[in-house]
């Protein structure tokens, strides 16, 4: 198959610039992350954040981990789907996709030196004392191991951009150890996310506590990576495509159309055992409370409508529709773990004692993103991640 | 599960000669049933005889030497506001006024030093640890500075230096372990003047809040606060109030911490080791069935490549039988059509000889001539 | 294995601790073992 060369981006010919709308805006951010950065270790983090005794973890842990970690599932879903399902089409879509967990997990990390106390001791838990009986070294641990697997399941596209010939034969030989490896980390760190809070009932509030709260995190990443793919290759289409070959553009909306029947599915799963849940405690009578509303616009308009739209989307063939669903699934993924963690966590304290998050403590959250879209937007231009390298067109 | 020394010595005779007493402790420890170290220690805090003097504050403060509080614990002031824990405050003593009580009531809040504390589960460095004295110990040695256990919390006690940049810490009452291991009491409990802190050991203290409240039932609510809670705890309450109404929550449960996440902890190994067989077996099985698709593709096109041939050598075997019958007929029809010319050719020669044509071309031949 | 717990904490962090160590032990013998399984299969594709 021959791939022409990607063609150099039009905005370049057209005004050889560096300051493109892109990078103002994100080099303003990733300035002024700097000057946080900064602050928080030299005035620490109270200087900045809105935390306090009560409310010890803010949108740090509940957006940059919980939400972070989520959306980075789409690597181990469409290697799952690949490489154990069979669906070799679906090869296009591995590696934006594990770049992007990758990179996500690999901000993950960043994102918790800002919050945590002595960043500089987080493989304390890992090599130097162990403490088994939390579900926070489980996390730990997976988290750990993971990054190294996303960074090895990556390394072909950059030893493809390298041409280092015999690194890349040797990776390509253990490729499917990572992969499997990779979906067993996966599925125990984004269960014990959830199971995180099974420690905590009393702060909890009873209509997103239930003991099968690693289940419906495991479950709904499952179609958060699946979403984000969607999502980012309609990104990837708008602002990128110059760097798409033609394998890739093709493919991609087989990946998805056939993530939206799937997601579409799990969906309606995932609503069927919240159900479930609230059956078992016997919490029906908090869906008619003010909480249970909120309850159900997550529930029913964030997974309830988006799997609808999934469903109507294959049954149409209408990428569309898929994409829009895409977008808004990734918004409910965001919603229910904010809830768990900021908005329903520590719901009885009267609102006066509630944490909102400080202007500082957003803007670090935005600056850590950023880097995240800068560093992919570099990786996907320079690497044969969106497109095969013709030196290597078998073994993308 | 603790051994005494009469028990040790039975078993020790018992045990000569015989398994008994192994197979009788090996079936305890099945039941899996915890009652914390023994003859670990505790604090009684009787709620009816505090006055919020604000004493054990300032004692907490100078044992520990920590900073000077910016308002000064003589001033009763600060009561007008619900306080909690913080980082240079370990213990801070609260006013209630409930309904139906004439005066006021004053609680003091502390770390509860619990029997299965949940911030020992939460801590993946084990910078907390419950020591056999009862203390629920920090190491800041260990401690990354992660929170979980201010998450896990369920009374919301341990607080965090969040202004410190280098070495921030968490931070909670001790129980006065140093003091406790020279065997004097908690600096809170010697300078309370209404004795309403008693030192001692757990099992003792639940002995006297019950005796309390035998004798004083009008008085005290009918409930130790810590003899259940979260599986228990050593510091222990009996107040002469609702403890609901002391912001001390009665939907705590009895459930100890550790069991909470117990469930969730032994699947991960499940987990893996099932997911290392289900995975590998899932690609097997759509490999298998890309082979066998592969493998009926090719007996397919076999098939069909056979057909064909068979069809193909049957028309070239009707083909050449139709091309040898065409050839004899034609060979037949020339030599036909030479015998005639022949024929022919021997009636035009011989008219006179013979009035009778020739009829019969064969009659020519010479051993058939029947000429005269 | 005698060691007297007198906590639900103790008794989680020994047996969770080992549990751990056995996980390792399965990533390892279980791929192990399936080698050896489908060691006469026909050669398997590598991506």
């Amino acid at each position: 198959m021959e791939h022409p060369a990607p063609a150099p981006p039009a905005s370049a010919i057209r005004q050889n610039t560096v300051f493109t709308p892109f990078n103002i805006i994100s080099g303003t951010i990733i300035i002024i992350g700097c000057v946080l950065t900064v602050l928080r270790f030299t005035k620490g983090i109270g200087a900045m954040t809105n935390l306090n005794d009560t409310n010890p973890w803010g949108i740090w842990i509940g957006f940059d981990l919980l939400c972070g970690v989520a959306l980075a599932a789409g690597g181990y879903v469409t290697c799952a789907a690949c490489y154990i399902f069979g669906f070799k089409h679906f090869r296009c879509a591995v590696r934006p996709a594990v770049l992007t967990a990758f990179l996500g997990y690999g901000l993950v990390v960043f994102a918790l030196s800002y919050d945590v106390g002595r960043p500089w001791r987080l493989p304390y838990p890992i090599f130097l004392s162990q403490g088994t009986s939390s579900i926070l070294f489980e996390v730990a641990l997976c988290v750990f191991l993971y990054l190294n697997v996303l960074m090895l399941e990556f390394s072909p596209a950059a030893f493809e951009w390298l041409n280092w010939k015999y690194a890349r034969y040797i990776i390509g030989k253990v490729s499917m150890v990572l992969v499997i490896f990779g979906i067993i980390l996966s599925t125990l760190h984004q269960s014990s996310l959830g199971a995180l809070f099974l420690l905590v009932p009393s702060k909890v509030h009873p209509l997103w506590l239930s003991g099968y709260l690693p289940v419906y995190f495991f479950i709904s990443s499952i179609f958060a990576g699946m979403s984000m793919v969607i999502f980012e290759h309609s990104l990837v289409e708008r602002f990128l495509h110059h760097k798409l070959d033609l394998e890739h553009e093709v493919e991609s909306n087989n990946v998805a159309m056939g993530f939206a029947k799937s997601a579409a599915f799990l969906m309606m799963g995932y609503i069927m055992i919240q159900l479930i849940g609230i059956a078992m405690d016997n919490d029906w009578k908090y869906l008619f409370t003010r909480w249970g509303l909120w309850y159900l616009v997550e529930i029913v308009g964030f997974v309830g409508l988006p799997a609808i739209l999934f469903a109507i989307g294959f049954r149409e063939q209408n990428i569309k529709l898929i994409q829009m669903a895409a977008w808004w699934t990734v918004l409910g993924i965001v919603l229910n773990r904010l809830n768990i963690s900021l908005i329903a966590f520590n719901w009885q304290l009267p609102l006066a004692q509630r944490y909102f998050p400080s202007w500082m403590e957003i803007m670090t959250t935005l600056f850590i993103v950023t880097i995240g879209v800068v560093a992919f937007k570099i990786i996907v231009t320079l690497m044969p991640v969106l497109y095969a390298h013709p030196d290597f067109p078998d073994d993308h | 599960m603790g051994i005494t020394r009469r028990q040790f010595f039975g078993w020790m005779g018992a045990a000569v000669g015989s398994q008994a007493a192994f197979a009788s402790q090996a079936k305890a420890a099945a039941t899996n049933h915890f009652t914390g170290h023994p003859g670990s220690f505790g604090v009684l805090h009787d709620i009816s005889r505090c006055i919020g003097c604000r004493k054990c504050e300032a004692a907490c403060n100078q044992v520990n030497k920590l900073p000077a509080p910016e308002i000064p614990f003589d001033d009763r002031a600060v009561l007008g506001q619900i306080r909690r824990p913080r980082a240079e405050a370990y213990t801070v003593v609260n006013q209630f006024k409930p309904k139906n009580k004439p005066a006021a009531v004053f609680v003091k809040t502390q770390c509860n030093h619990c029997l299965e504390p949940a911030c020992v589960s939460a801590c993946f460095v084990k910078a907390l640890t419950k020591s056999k004295t009862g203390a629920v110990v920090y190491d800041a040695s260990l401690c990354v500075g992660c929170r979980y256990c201010m998450i896990a919390c369920p009374f919301d006690i341990p607080a965090y230096e969040y202004d410190n940049p280098f070495t921030p810490e968490i931070t909670k009452c001790t129980l006065c372990q140093p003091r406790i291991e020279k065997n004097q009491r908690p600096g809170c409990v010697d300078a309370c003047p209404q004795e309403a802190l008693t030192f001692g050991a757990r099992e003792d203290l639940i002995k006297i809040a019950g005796q309390r409240i035998d004798k004083y039932p009008d008085r005290y609510e009918k409930h130790i606060y810590g003899e259940h809670e979260m599986g228990g705890c050593n510091w222990l309450y009996i107040a002469n109030a609702p403890f609901t109404d002391l912001n001390m929550r009665e939907d705590l449960g009895i459930t100890p911490a550790p069991a909470l996440t117990s469930g969730a902890l032994a699947a991960v190994p499940v987990v893996v080791s099932l997911w290392v067989v289900f995975i590998n077996g899932l690609r097997a099985i759509s490999k298998r069935k890309e082979q066998i698709a592969e493998e009926e593709k090719i007996q397919a096109v076999n098939a069909a490549v056979e057909t064909e041939k068979g069809r193909f050598n049957l028309e070239i075997k009707q083909i050449k039988e139709k091309a040898r019958t065409e050839k004899e007929a034609a060979v037949e029809k020339e030599v036909k059509k030479a015998l005639e010319a022949a024929a022919q050719t021997l009636n035009e020669i011989k008219p006179a000889q013979t009035t009778e044509p020739v009829k019969n071309a064969e009659t020519l031949l010479p051993e058939k001539q029947e000429n005269t | 294995m005698e060691a007297d717990f007198n906590t639900l904490q103790e008794f989680m962090t020994h047996t969770k601790g080992i549990a751990y160590l056995l996980i390792g032990v399965a990533l390892v013998a279980l791929p192990l073992f399936w080698r050896f399984l489908t060691a006469r299969d026909e050669k398997k594709q590598t991506f």
